[in-house]
């Protein structure tokens, strides 16, 4: 199977990537090599197999509803780009 | 051509569980100072781990189960991915094929009418952080992100305005009663947005859908929706197409703008989420919860006609709010008189709320204090206007009404004797009126009665007024 390049900017656009001509063209062959992979893999017969959405053997990991002290908030702004009235500042969102 | 509305609403209903979804930063964030209540969790730092909110998944399947909806056996959160200010680790954890519960119903009452809308499924997410803009920036505060937050989607089943409002008073009733959210709109606790399109009556197709978001009230729902179905009816009456986009309310000049249109529609590339195990959902659990379950606004409804013999409406309008039907069940154990009680609920108590623009949580009268007037009222120490004041003293002060009564003097005269000489001067004040009154004027007998109240200042008891003046009136005769 054969991604698009149409498919590889759509996937770029959505990861808000900005890909040069060439960076395009090198996607195109690597992801199509991937989805080659999975091909080969759907050969596999599965039909005896539940799927699943973990490789651990783990299920119902909960923690009781209880309140922990949060972080300081100088602590929690120190990465921050940019502060401003204890909140992160980040160039303005448009709709 | 007539249209037939075909309206879904999904709603986000924020949780209250003391701590956050994914992390123990404390949930109750209203008020709280900017960026006070966040953690590495929730602020999205890398390589730290979420941990389910045990709470979260309990009121999720609670909210389920009353809304009678299948609970999964097995349910897994996913990453649902996009890039915003608002979302620190640029996914928000959420359930995709996998929700915790699917398929139920609701049971509206429009005009008297009673019809089912379906459930699609109950889910659980976070919320993420709210952000504000200032200036030419965004600021963002995450003590909103990671609190968790219910999704309720409906099925395709309202059809009109009026409907899409029953449906969403009915469910903040449903999780008010189960105490899982406050239901909120104006703080944003409970946030909705509908899909709306027309199709002509009898047609079995559905038409172009429409997203309508920025519905802040319950008012503006019911505003936004008939602006919506008025505005495609006449794209389609002008044989136009409806466009797919998303509309948002815009409340200060009431219409529907478009936000958003299908080009830029989202590919959210869902996949489990790997940091968390999934969720099996044992058959006992769910049980367990089933059992915890309070009655519910309708079986409420039902029982307070029967157990009460109260008028069916009398009964809908106190079940309307949790706290208001456990006010009035606390004055009935106090007070065995259903309906005395309802009225005056219903009516006096009300107003005084409405007056003070609160809520029956605050109020100061306890329901053993309503009984005590009452009961004044009964053994006639007080008539029914004067009861009227000093609720009003009892809601302003909190003071019991027996105080009231004796240190303001409003004991009603109940003695003739006393009332005699009052009487008497009021007759001889006005001999014109006792004339006419003479001359078969009747109705006069309401006025005498009215300056026999004003001359007691309205304590005297009103119906050994009224037979005391017929007796004088007709006495000199």
């Amino acid at each position: 199977m054969k991604l698009s390049r149409a498919e590889v900017e759509h996937i770029a656009e959505l990861a808000k990537l900005g890909l040069t001509e060439e960076e395009k063209k090198k996607f195109c062959e690597q992801l199509s090599a991937i989805l080659e992979y999975a091909e080969v893999l759907q050969q596999l017969d599965t039909e005896a197999i539940p799927p699943t959405a973990t490789v651990l053997p783990l299920q119902n990991v909960m923690r009781p509803d209880k309140v922990a002290p949060s972080f300081p908030r100088e602590d929690i702004l120190a990465n921050a780009p940019d502060v401003a009235e204890g909140c992160f500042r980040v160039r303005a969102i448009l709709e | 051509m007539k249209y037939e509305a075909i309206i879904g609403m999904e709603v986000h209903a924020e949780l209250l569980t003391r701590s956050k979804m994914f992390c123990s930063c404390s949930a109750a964030f209203f008020g709280a100072e900017p960026n006070t209540l966040t953690c590495p969790v929730c602020t999205g730092m890398p390589g730290v781990l979420p941990v389910i909110n045990r709470k979260a998944v309990e009121y999720t399947i609670m909210t389920a189960l009353a809304l009678n909806c299948e609970i999964a056996e097995a349910s897994v959160f996913s990453r649902k991915n996009y890039f915003y200010p608002d979302l620190p680790k640029s996914y928000q954890i959420s359930m995709y094929d996998l929700p915790l519960s699917e398929n139920g119903w609701l049971e509206i009452e429009v005009d008297g009418n009673s019809r089912r809308i379906g459930i699609e499924r109950v889910h659980l997410e976070e919320d993420t952080a709210k952000l504000f803009h200032v200036g030419g920036y965004s600021l963002v505060d995450f003590n909103r992100s990671g609190v968790p937050l219910m999704e309720i989607v409906s099925r395709p089943d309202m059809r009109s305005a009026d409907e899409a409002y029953a449906y969403l008073i009915k469910l903040r009733q449903i999780l008010r009663y189960l105490g899982v959210s406050s239901g909120d709109m104006e703080k944003g606790a409970m946030r909705c947005e509908a899909n709306v399109s027309l199709r002509p009556v009898g047609s079995a197709e559905y038409g172009t859908k429409v997203e309508v978001k920025n519905l802040n009230s319950f008012r503006s729902v019911k505003l936004a929706l008939d602006y919506e179905i008025r505005r495609q009816s006449r794209i389609l009456d002008e044989r136009g197409n409806i466009e797919q986009v998303t509309m948002g309310w815009d409340e200060d000049r009431g219409v529907t703008v478009v936000q958003r249109s299908k080009e830029y529609a989202h590919d959210y590339r869902y996949f489990p989420e790997p940091d968390l195990p999934p969720l099996s959902i044992s058959r006992e659990w769910v049980e367990e919860i089933k059992a915890k379950l309070p009655e519910l606004p309708d079986a409420r409804r039902d029982r307070f006609v029967a157990e009460y013999g109260l008028p069916a409406y009398d009964a809908g309008v106190l079940t309307a709010d949790k706290a208001v039907a456990d006010y009035f069940e606390a004055c009935v154990r106090a007070y065995p008189q259903a309906k005395t009680i309802s009225n005056w609920i219903g009516g006096e108590l009300f107003r005084l709320l409405k007056e003070a623009e609160t809520g029956i949580e605050e109020v100061k009268v306890t329901p053993a204090a309503l009984a005590e007037l009452l009961t004044l009222v009964e053994k006639g120490t007080i008539n029914q206007n004067t009861a009227k004041a000093v609720l009003g003293e009892m809601f302003r002060s909190g003071r019991a009404a027996a105080e009231i009564v004796a240190e303001e003097g409003l004991a009603q005269i109940s003695d003739a004797d006393e009332l005699g000489p009052v009487i008497d001067e009021v007759i001889a004040a006005h001999p014109d009126e006792v004339a006419a009154y003479r001359a078969g004027k009747e109705r006069l007998l309401g006025w005498f009665v009215g300056q026999v109240m004003k001359a007691t200042r309205g304590k005297a008891n009103p119906q050994l007024v009224t037979s005391l003046l017929k007796e004088k009136l007709q006495r000199r005769q």
